[in-house]
């Protein structure tokens, strides 16, 4: 194992501009800590990007909330300015692990880690979030929706780093996130769905019903559409297009299917939409 | 003070603190740290073990089972078990090889560089899967043990009933989830091998010690460290461990020991036994219980170990605290290529009490009458005999006992409310269901006599006292109820008297702390042993002690010791050949009520409000026997809803906290608790054990519940949510 420590972030994108090797840029940890001592540490280059204490700050301005590349869901959850301007955040930040891992675990490794069943990542893409990459080369933004390109696969260039996200400011009219785990806390989510709808029309993102984070593109077209549901069957067949669940050790297929059909449609009918 | 008084837990304050030192707390100067190499599939036959060539293997120690001097086994109740596998295995992750560094990561690192080769052996991981010849792993059959109970002519009685029901019901494995997990350190000290460990039962210890090491026994010696759980985890796995770390320490010739991390713990310990019970019951117009025929199948998993136990307490709770004039029980426990399966908390009466609560209320269901009705006809009165042909003659009035717990929680109000409800909700159902149940305090039948427990109590020169058992604190407040019935019995304060850390250098052997029976039966010979201590010194209370002094000077160098050693009562009786007679000195008894609620989007069922009365004799300490059943009630719910035990080749896959799900206190109800207190004939002051009755209830209180609110019958545990949709809807596509 090699760890390299970088003070600054140009050290930082130097080292990983330069590097042999692929470098796994590391900050809370928490996930990749899980299983440590299991796992074989020979071939792991890790990057530590705990001093550079800049990345840890998150900026709100009238028209955007930028969480930096190391902030934390701690720091979402004590901020009563940006819990109220992007309540979700903060909703969904209680309900990952424990307060351990919500005082270490980063939005931005939430991001990087590429789980599906990330659950920061679904309300993340439901507020429209944009991922700021960045090199030596310069920066990059790419919309969270757009980041991944299969399971545990995105977009980002070995030489690249998050540097922030950033949530546009809107008015919503409709918001709110629903997570399915195996118990009330501390569960990794058999299924999530994030709904947002604002002065943009509608965001859908569920989680664990795909090899990624993704949006239900069909449903939310049939939404714009004014389209108006029957029952939790309806919903089923206009997320088919979008989503593709699995049986693994934490639920069946056919669970998520339907519980993700249930919610998504005694929820929007709560919001006036079927 | 003394009995019935809430004094503060004597291993509090360092617990409290961070100051008490587990296992792996304990500092030891150059210990080797070892691990364990196992069997990677369900059966097989080793053909060769490679050593990956870049690791410097002469730094390492590795044991084998050609270093073990004595015998090659693990000493229980048979000797089936090897410590470590010569040849041929038969379960997933059986130990075949110790590899010990003084560098923990280098340990592991040699782990990941060691292949068990092997030819892969028929291997049956379902103890319903027929049998075929080249399956059979024990005796002719693969049977460990059979039970029959035989009660009157149940034949007879079927074929004049008003109705016959048959139900058939299936609970889950359930892993124990200590807080620390299993660890043992070894190490010579005075020409001894002395092993201190996470373990319930030293004297198990070090009789497994000495059947391997084929060593006398003041050349053993076995030390409880502190445990923080153990619910019968720590019963029979313990003797595995302190063999290997033993192993280590000889071959190294200093300190070993081997702590297992949480994944490692979960996959390979014990857990409870997995069973499928059938009922066919005969009942008459009114309800009454005509005769019961009831089916027991365990697994047992790839070796006897306390298996044939667990079958006896399953078959004789089988069939309720109710009255029946014709009963039989038929129980078979199976060897299957899993892990072996051990004890745990309730030790076989939870799946057999599941299935006849499950059953009751489907009698209930059938003869269109309240399950309280049904159970207010049945339940046992005092003059009438249990299924072995005990006389039920405690006194407790069952029925009044059953009806303060559905009061308490307002059953037949809520009832009619949830069936309003229900009707409107979109998606929300409410249901309200019990359970009543008991428990036999202390071991079955002939266990206690063939024990022959001793206990001592110690004056010591200074004037104080001690407590000298065998019996191990392991969160449930041990230390603390033994030393207030001794203050209590002598009539001095509880800072005069100290309960002392089994040690077998030190302590007699009174017994395992297992099977509900440390308050009661060896807090009886507590008891005993101090009136024994007071009437050599002829005085107690506040004059004790200075007796205690004035004894040690008139006899320079002697040790004043009272001693107490176990009587079976003259009108206990028990066939163990016939399996008729008292099964039991004495039962807790109880109801449980489980207010629940069902999401229909999510099928999540929670648990809103429950309610736990119990008659356990003389409560000794209210708090911590508050908090035993809330603990239990906590097991008892994950058991009955999320805790499902994944298996993979008859070996848990699931083996992580992520995903082997207890409950958290997010999920479990506020549960009031409450105690009737009748002293019983046989404990100190009239208490009897209730480690085990808490875990016995709530898994058929909760589904009981949830039949209610979904006007259904749910026959399998775990309910997890994806089972739940299944029975509702099936789980295919549409």
């Amino acid at each position: 194992m090699k760890v390299l420590q970088p003070s600054t972030l140009d050290e930082a994108l130097d080292m990983m501009a330069t590097a042999d090797t692929a470098l796994t840029p590391i900050a809370g940890g928490t996930d990749l800590l899980v299983s440590w001592h299991h796992v074989d540490k020979d071939s792991l280059h890790l990057l530590d990007l705990t001093r550079l204490r800049k990345l840890q700050a998150m900026r709100m301005t009238k028209r955007h909330l930028e969480l930096g590349g190391l902030t934390t869901y701690w720091q979402v959850i004590k901020s009563p300015e940006v819990a109220r301007a992007f309540p979700l955040l903060a909703e969904c930040a209680r309900l990952i692990g424990a307060i351990q891992v919500q005082t270490r675990g980063t939005w931005a490794g939430n991001i990087q880690n590429g789980s599906p069943a990330a659950d920061g990542v679904a309300v993340m893409m439901a507020y429209d979030a944009t991922v700021i990459l960045q090199s030596r080369d310069g920066r990059t933004e790419v919309p969270l929706d757009r980041y991944y390109t299969g399971y545990k696969q995105t977009v980002r260039r070995g030489d690249q780093l998050i540097t922030a996200i950033r949530m546009p400011r809107r008015r919503r009219i409709v918001e709110w996130f629903e997570k399915v785990g195996a118990r009330r806390a501390q569960a990794i989510a058999k299924l999530g769905v994030a709904a947002v709808r604002d002065t943009r029309g509608w965001r859908i993102a569920a989680n664990s019903v795909a090899p990624y984070v993704c949006r239900c593109r069909a449903l939310e077209d049939a939404l714009r559409q004014g389209r108006s549901f029957g029952g939790p069957d309806e919903i089923r067949h206009a997320l088919a297009p979008d989503i593709c669940p699995i049986t693994d050790v934490r639920s069946t297929a056919t669970y998520r299917e339907r519980v993700l059909s249930r919610i998504l449609y005694f929820r929007l009918a709560e919001n006036g939409s079927p | 003070m003394g009995i019935g008084a809430n004094i503060p837990r004597i291993d509090g304050p360092q617990k409290i603190q961070g100051t008490t030192r587990y296992v792996d707390d304990i500092p030891t100067e150059g210990v080797t740290h070892g691990t364990t190499i196992r069997a990677p599939a369900a059966r097989g036959r080793i053909t060769r073990i490679r050593f990956d060539p870049d690791v410097p293997w002469d730094e390492y120690v590795i044991v084998d089972h050609k270093d073990i001097p004595g015998h090659n086994e693990v000493a229980l109740i048979e000797s089936d078990q090897p410590a470590l596998v010569a040849s041929e295995f038969r379960h997933r992750h059986e130990p075949v090889l110790l590899i010990g560094h003084r560098s923990m990561s280098a340990v592991r690192r040699a782990a990941r560089a060691v292949r068990v080769e092997f030819e892969p052996l028929p291997a049956i991981t379902d103890p319903r899967q027929p049998l075929t010849a080249d399956r059979v792993q024990y005796g002719a059959d693969n049977v460990f043990k059979r039970i029959d109970i035989h009660k009157g002519d149940p034949d007879s009685a079927f074929a004049d009933a008003a109705h016959v029901i048959e139900g058939q019901y299936e609970t889950g494995s359930q892993e124990h989830v200590y807080l620390e997990p299993q660890g043992m350190l070894a190490y010579h000290q005075d020409g001894q091998l002395v092993v201190v460990g996470s373990l319930q039962c030293p004297y198990f210890v070090l009789s497994a010690l000495k059947h391997l090491f084929g060593r006398r026994e003041d050349a053993l010696r076995v030390i409880q460290a502190p445990i923080g759980g153990a619910f019968g985890g720590k019963e029979d796995y313990p003797s595995v461990i302190a063999i290997h770390a033993a192993l280590l320490a000889e071959k190294s010739g200093g300190p070993a020991k081997i702590v297992y991390d949480r994944q490692e713990d979960m996959a390979v310990t014990t857990k409870r036994h997995p069973s499928w019970v059938r009922h066919r019951t005969a009942v008459d117009r009114d309800g009454r219980l005509l005769a019961m025929d009831i089916n027991v199948l365990l697994d047992g998993g790839a070796y006897v170990t306390l298996s044939p136990v667990v079958l006896s307490r399953a078959a004789i709770h089988a069939a309720g605290p109710y009255f029946c004039e014709h009963i039989h029980v038929h129980g078979e426990v199976h060897f299957t290529n899993s892990p072996p399966y051990g004890a745990f908390r309730g030790f076989g009466a939870p799946q057999t009490l599941f299935a006849v609560e499950r059953q009751m209320n489907a009698i209930a269901d059938r003869i269109g009458m309240d399950p309280a009705e049904a159970r207010r006809r049945n339940l046992l009165r005092d003059g009438q005999t249990m299924a072995t042909g005990q006389v039920y003659r405690d006194g407790v009035d069952l029925v009044g006992l059953m009806d303060h717990a559905l009061d308490h929680a307002s059953y037949v109000s809520r009832r009619a409310e949830y069936e309003k409800l229900n009707r409107k909700h979109p998606y929300v159902r409410r249901g309200i269901g019990f359970s009543t149940f008991f428990h036999g305090a202390g071991f079955t039948g002939g266990g206690e006599t063939r024990l022959a427990s001793e206990v001592w109590v110690e004056g010591h020169g200074d004037g104080t006292l001690e407590v000298l058992t065998a019996n191990t604190e392991m969160g449930q407040g041990a230390r603390t109820v033994l030393t207030q019935i001794a203050a209590d019995t002598l009539g001095v304060t509880e800072d005069q008297v100290t309960a002392a850390v089994p040690d077998t250098a030190r302590a007699p052997n009174s017994g395992p702390t297992v099977a509900s029976r440390t308050t009661m039966i060896v807090g009886k010979l507590v008891e005993q042993a101090c009136r024994d201590l007071a009437s050599t010194v002829g005085a107690d209370g506040a004059s004790l002690p200075a007796a205690v002094r004035a004894w040690h000077r008139s006899h320079p160098g002697r040790r004043l010791v009272g001693r107490a050693r176990y009587q079976t009562p003259k009108n206990i009786q028990w066939d163990e050949e016939t399996y008729r007679g008292d099964a039991y000195s004495c039962f807790a008894w109880a109801t449980h009520v489980a207010d629940v609620e069902v999401d229909l989007r999510t099928y999540v069922v929670r648990v809103r409000n429950y309610v736990a009365v119990q008659e356990v004799g003389k409560v000794v300490h209210p708090v911590l026997a508050t908090g035993q059943i809330q603990g239990g009630v906590a097991q008892g719910i994950g058991w009955a809803l999320t805790e499902e035990v994944v298996l993979e080749d008859g070996a848990m896959t699931n083996n992580q906290m992520t995903n082997y799900i207890i409950p958290t206190a997010a999920d479990l109800p506020n549960i009031r608790v409450f105690f009737e207190e009748q002293p019983a004939a046989f404990g100190p002051r009239g208490a009897k054990g209730i480690g085990e009755l808490p875990m016995d209830g709530p898994a058929p209180a909760v589904i009981n519940a949830v039949c209610h609110a979904l006007g259904t019958s749910i026959d399998q545990i775990p309910l997890t949510p994806e089972r739940l949709m299944a029975h509702l809807e099936g789980d295919g596509d549409g």
